[in-house]
């Protein structure tokens, strides 16, 4: 067994508006001198520590509590799932 | 007749419904810790507003993870009718019950303000003393209160008569201004508004008549008389 460090990252689907990364975006950032910046979307990132035997199966883990206890909303939210080395 | 208020850590509107049940109603309440079981011969179940775990995650969502929400799944399964307000109407979603997803308002300020509510569905236990599209003057408080649902999602609640209450005019930018929805039985309701707060003329400014006929509604579904 080893130890991995995993992000979940929790974001609101396309389509789903996100108020707060909108408000980030035309209120602070484009009235800046930052032009170039065209999206920003905020998200939620939970980080676990957990040990398992490879990367593969701390992800396929991690998935699974994700989806077991609902840690994110399935109607609008989805996760991305990053291992790495403790 | 019997009615449970669930309490879960964080819980603060629980008082309020038990006053309103008793002292108003005078129905017989009793409080239930998220941790025990339900008795069988409840007869009504409401889940109070508040914060429960501190909207820790996202509001209602560990606390649709306690144990009494299997007893509350049965119970809605039997056909017991099932009150969630604002809080409690986040746990009912997020424990599977209904249908559906509360997401921070559009303005992401907590909105704590009077609102009026369309009756649309006169056929559940909590609103068979309404005439359709009656008006009721209700309190908002709430930071996550936008109702979301997917277009076809919506066309089934609509079908299938789901929507029970909307509000009159856009408040937090939910999906067909929807204030409240049950199951497709429709013993078990969701609002973000408090009834609560509403049914006593010494806190109400406006009118608590149609506020109280909530409440009146479970009694006649009940067969209480007072």
């Amino acid at each position: 067994m080893a130890t991995f460090n995993v992000q979940v990252t929790i974001e609101n689907k396309p389509g789903i508006s996100d108020p707060e990364g909108d408000t980030i975006l035309n209120d602070l950032v484009l009235k800046g001198t930052h032009k170039t910046v065209s999206k920003i979307k905020t998200a939620k990132m939970l980080k676990f520590t957990i040990k398992e035997k490879n990367k593969k199966t701390a992800e396929s883990k991690i998935q699974e509590i994700c989806d077991e206890l609902r840690i994110y909303n399935p109607v609008v939210s989805k996760i991305t799932v990053a291992v790495f080395d403790a | 007749m019997k009615v449970g208020v669930v309490v879960f850590p964080g819980s603060n509107c629980d008082r309020d419904m038990y006053h309103v049940l008793t002292d108003v109603f005078n129905l017989d309440a009793q409080y239930y810790w998220h941790e025990k079981s339900l008795p069988k011969n409840i007869d009504a179940v409401i889940l109070p507003g508040g914060f429960s775990y501190g909207d820790r995650l996202r509001a209602g969502v560990i606390a649709a993870h306690s144990p009494i929400i299997k007893d509350i799944q049965k119970m809605a399964e039997k056909g017991i009718p099932i009150l969630g307000v604002c809080n409690g109407f986040q746990i009912l979603v997020e424990s599977g019950l209904l249908p559906g997803v509360l997401l921070k308002n559009e303005s992401l300020n907590f909105m704590c303000e009077w609102t009026n509510l369309i009756v649309e569905n006169n056929k559940t236990p909590f609103t068979n003393q309404f005439k359709l599209h009656d008006r009721i003057p209700i309190p908002i408080a709430n930071g996550e209160g936008r109702y979301y649902v997917d277009d076809d999602t919506l066309k089934q609640l609509k079908k299938k008569n789901q929507i029970v209450f909307r509000y009159s005019q856009v408040v937090n930018g939910s999906s067909n201004r929807i204030a409240g929805v049950c199951n497709q039985a429709g013993n078990v309701v969701g609002m973000m508004p408090h009834p609560e707060r509403a049914v006593e003329s010494e806190i109400n400014p406006v009118d608590n008549k149609p506020s109280s006929l909530i409440f009146e509604s479970l009694m006649v579904k009940m067969g209480v008389v007072n």
